[in-house]
């Protein structure tokens, strides 16, 4: 891997290397005295790492939150970082000359490509004459399924963005008609996953930069997220928290509560289920998060979360909500997740989880 | 028979488009588009609480994120019938004017120019006569001196001599169709690296509402979630990033597209294609849910007839499959539809495509910027003639140039001038608000029991529309009719060619290895894939009758 480390071209300018160096040690939880020692790995690496794109099943939300990116920003991305082979969204060639762009990388730089997935892969089989498996989406007359397999069969890492590519995402929820699910399951490999609807750039790119200066992916917790942006629990680092400690609660929108900026719990906040740095990070520039726009986190950085942790609005059950508050527990509030729609969720969230990973051709029939 | 000419993958566009086209005596003689993925958005929000659609839908499309999540709780709210209050209406106008800045100018620069910008020309280019040119095409730019075209060109050059060419590989450079001087190229490439840089932190303007960009999470029913941030400081953020957006608009994108346009003057004559344009309207003017207090009106125009605006009547919309990927060849109301999947791989002389075929008044219609400006031209809208008229002027050209690849091109330019006039004047309203101590953002209600109703807006590449049936309090049906399949449908029962297919015919060209000219007319639209795709269970043959967005 030595040779296929990143190089930053002389243009980059020095202030923002050194942004970027230090946020890059601040998401790996290094000390800022390793500012110095990123910079110098970065500066001596010679030949810009091929990374391949690829969109499925998407929306393209985890490719618009990739180029919001300010440090680095996406000029730098795209021109001093990394080498972006093949991205339908922003690459100048179409058609014929694109798929040749794509068939050029992955011959060239087999083995040493990051392969990027953005979406989901539809598994199961259209009916009519002609549908076989995997042709609810094809890209010049190939299916997702068959050009996932090889171009990531041949990359040195996959990285999964978003929720979609890492575990389904929305048109995985029930009852998931197209069969769709996330790389690594369709394909029964080990990706790296950056869940988030959309994830957050600051998480891919720090994934991305760990892999170029230690040769290496970092840490990954069981489904397959890397530990420096996943381990923490939002319900933990909540800005909001020491209200839930006091029993102060949202209980309507707009309202005096509200304004005071109450814990959202009662409105369906989901951050006790759910592992993500968002209100560490932030997003844009650390401009905001949802909980701190007055919204309940919805649980987007977790498998199955349009299953498990909808509806929305209604409350997280078996949370203990402490002294101070008006109620003793959780279950004695009003309406929970318990509800026939719930247990449905939680034991088809089960199952999604707990499926053998294969190839086989059950697709999406089975769920 | 002419050549066959396939563009799969269409790029630099949202989602997955396949282009098909004949070519005979280098002319298109027909043309053939076709959506090649789908999801299903309409089977799972069946049974889901009223209240998740918005957050369901807004997945339909991450580049025109707010738009789903705005149509759907439209849709709700007209279906329980409740209005916001206006600190609601508000906030949701300034980030959809928002939207708009952003999305326009990322178009423009990063999905579009490549088809009249020549990257490798650029770097022949003089940086000091770059200069004076950008000093000619508007004196105020800023990042406009020879050193910063110089620095520009240098970097180019060094990317260039890496030989990695990333994103920009095996494009049509040095295609004959690319018009612009060196200069005008170095101009251009110089701005679509400010647009970057631009782009990201224009959407910081959702995040001060909305915690996030792409896919804001402040929208309920009812109203906004974000009363917190209604305080001097994050008015004042909004303010001044907008600002910032806003000058880049007026003094750089604008300018760019006036500038570049009379290279290609004769796009003016190429890709009219249907003759009939239709637009929902957007931004409501007053708290209220009159579609005439639309700040930007609701209407047809027929013909190109610009001498009046037919009102639109929702019960004249129909979608036909009998060219789509579905049994039968029926013609149903969005909220009555029924079919059957049946797919056939792709047969041009049968069914081609798992997009339907919106049809108003058995019409096919062209949405997007081109109709908003000229429903808004048509309807007599101060502001949209102001700017449409001063353009004409500019650049020395008739009307009727608007219908055309390049009118397609410039009303967007245009649109963002009229929402970049618009947009701080609802936050001066908000601030209005404010001072008078209205700190009002969500209005109550009861969900009923049933109800139904719609939601109409426009994304910035269409009319976008959400149908929505309550029972039991659970979403019954939904449905959606969005801007690309109006635009990219493909043929319907008597035969008549969508937008994307109809302004193909008669498009020169030069090399069908290379087809640049079709990429420029498809672009044109700004086509949104995603969102334009059927929803099907393939376990029951039943088919929900809504484009997934």
């Amino acid at each position: 891997m030595s040779e296929e480390k990143i190089r930053l071209l002389n243009q980059l300018d020095r202030r923002s290397f050194l942004t970027l160096c230090a946020q890059i040690s601040a998401a790996l939880g290094m000390s800022s005295a390793m500012v110095p020692k990123i910079a110098e790995a970065i500066e001596k690496a010679a030949r810009r790492p091929s990374v391949v794109w690829l969109h499925f099943q998407e929306c393209t939300g985890d490719s618009e939150a990739f180029i919001r990116s300010t440090s680095p920003s996406t000029a730098e991305l795209v021109l001093d970082i990394l080498s972006i082979d093949y991205h339908e969204t922003i690459m100048a060639a179409a058609g014929d000359q694109a798929e040749e762009n794509l068939k050029k990388a992955i011959t060239e730089n087999r083995g040493k490509y990051i392969a990027i997935c953005e979406g989901a892969l539809p598994t199961a089989t259209p009916p009519g004459p002609a549908g076989k498996k995997g042709d609810y989406l094809t890209i010049g007359g190939r299916t997702g399924l068959d050009i996932a397999k090889e171009v990531c069969g041949g990359a040195f890492a996959v990285i999964c963005v978003g929720n979609c590519s890492s575990y389904g995402g929305v048109q995985a929820q029930r009852p998931n008609p197209t069969g769709a699910m996330g790389v690594g399951e369709a394909l029964g490999i080990s990706t790296v996953n950056i869940p988030g609807c959309p994830h957050n750039p600051v998480n891919s790119i720090a994934t991305v930069v760990n892999y170029l200066l230690l040769g290496s992916l970092p840490a990954l917790d069981k489904h397959g997220r890397p530990k420096f942006a996943y381990e923490k629990r939002i319900h933990d680092q909540c800005t909001r928290r020491a209200h839930f400690d006091a029993g102060q609660f949202v209980q309507e929108w707009g309202s005096e509560e509200a304004k005071k900026g109450y814990c959202l719990y009662k409105m369906g906040c989901k951050g006790p289920q759910t592992y993500h740095n968002c209100n560490i990070v932030r997003y844009n520039d650390h401009t905001g998060w949802p909980i701190g726009a007055g919204h309940g986190c919805v649980g987007c950085s977790e498998p199955a979360f349009w299953d498990r942790m909808s509806p929305f609005y209604g409350r997280l059950e078996g949370v203990e909500v402490p002294f101070g508050g008006v109620e003793a527990t959780a279950d004695k509030i009003g309406m929970t997740l318990v509800g026939a729609a719930g247990v449905g969720a939680a034991v088809h969230a089960a199952y999604t989880m707990g499926k053998k990973r294969s190839d086989d051709d059950k697709g999406g029939e089975d769920k | 028979m002419g050549t066959k000419v396939v563009i799969d993958p269409v790029t630099r566009i949202e989602g997955h488009l396949r282009i098909e086209v004949e070519v005979e005596n280098g002319k298109v003689k027909d043309a053939w588009s076709t959506g090649t993925m789908f999801r299903g958005f309409e089977i799972f929000l069946k049974d889901r609480d009223p209240r998740d659609a918005w957050y369901i839908t807004q997945r339909v499309c991450g580049v025109c994120t707010t738009m789903h999540a705005l149509t759907s709780v439209i849709a709700v709210e007209n279906a329980i019938g409740i209005q916001v209050p206006d600190n609601a209406r508000l906030i949701r106008n300034l980030m959809l004017g928002a939207q708009y800045l952003h999305d326009h100018i990322v178009h423009f620069y990063h999905l579009h120019a490549l088809d009249w910008v020549d990257v490798v020309s650029a770097l022949s280019a003089d940086p000091k006569k770059t200069a004076d040119l950008a000093y000619a095409v508007n004196p105020h730019g800023a990042r406009s001196g020879a050193g910063d075209f110089k620095a520009v060109q240098d970097r180019v050059k060094a990317f260039v001599n890496s030989g990695q060419l990333g994103p920009f590989d095996n494009a049509y450079w040095g295609h004959p169709a690319y018009k612009l001087p060196p200069e005008a190229n170095l101009m251009a490439v110089s701005h679509y690296l400010d647009a970057l840089a631009l782009q990201a932190k224009a959407m910081r303007l959702h995040a001060i509402f909305g915690g996030k960009n792409p896919h804001p999470q402040s929208y309920v029913v009812g109203g906004m979630t974000c009363v917190q941030d209604l305080t001097p400081d994050r008015l004042a953020e909004f303010l001044f990033i907008c600002k910032e957006v806003v000058d880049f608009a007026n003094n750089v994108y604008i300018p760019d597209v006036m500038a570049v346009a009379p290279f290609y003057k004769e796009w003016a004559g190429i890709g009219a294609g249907l003759p009939n344009y239709l637009a929902y309207g957007m931004m409501p003017a007053n708290t209220g849910n009159d579609p005439k207090n639309l700040y930007f009106p609701r209407g047809i125009v027929a013909n190109r007839e610009l001498g009046k605006v037919i009102p639109l009547d929702e019960k004249k919309i129909v979608e036909h499959v009998s060219r789509s990927f579905y049994e039968g060849d029926g013609a149903l109301h969005p909220s009555a539809g029924e079919t059957k999947p049946y797919f056939t791989g792709i047969d041009t002389n049968a069914k081609y495509s798992w997009l339907k075929s919106p049809r108003y008044d058995d019409m096919p219609m062209e949405v997007g910027p081109l109709a908003r400006m000229l429903v808004g031209y048509a309807s007599g809208h101060k502001e949209i003639k102001e700017a449409v008229d001063g353009a004409l002027k500019q650049l020395g050209l008739p009307a009727t140039i608007l219908f055309s690849t390049l009118g397609r091109t410039a009303a967007r330019a245009l649109e963002t001038k009229v929402v970049a006039g618009k947009i701080t004047s609802w936050l001066d309203e908000l601030l209005a608000n404010i001072k008078r101590g209205n700190m009002e953002t969500w209005t109550k209600f009861e969900m009923p029991e049933s109800a139904s109703g719609y939601g109409m807006s426009e994304a910035p590449r269409g009319a976008l529309g959400h149908w929505i049936e309550i029972k039991n309090k659970k979403i019954h049906n939904y449905q959606l009719v969005v801007p690309t399949t109006w635009n990219g449908s493909p043929r319907d029962k008597k035969g008549q060619r969508g937008a994307f297919e109809e302004a193909l015919i008669g498009t020169p060209i030069h090399d069908p290895k290379k087809p640049l000219e079709i990429l420029r007319t498809i672009h044109s639209f700004d086509p949104c894939l995603a969102c334009s795709v059927h929803v099907i269970d393939p376990r029951t043959n039943e088919i929900y009758e809504t484009k997934v967005c």
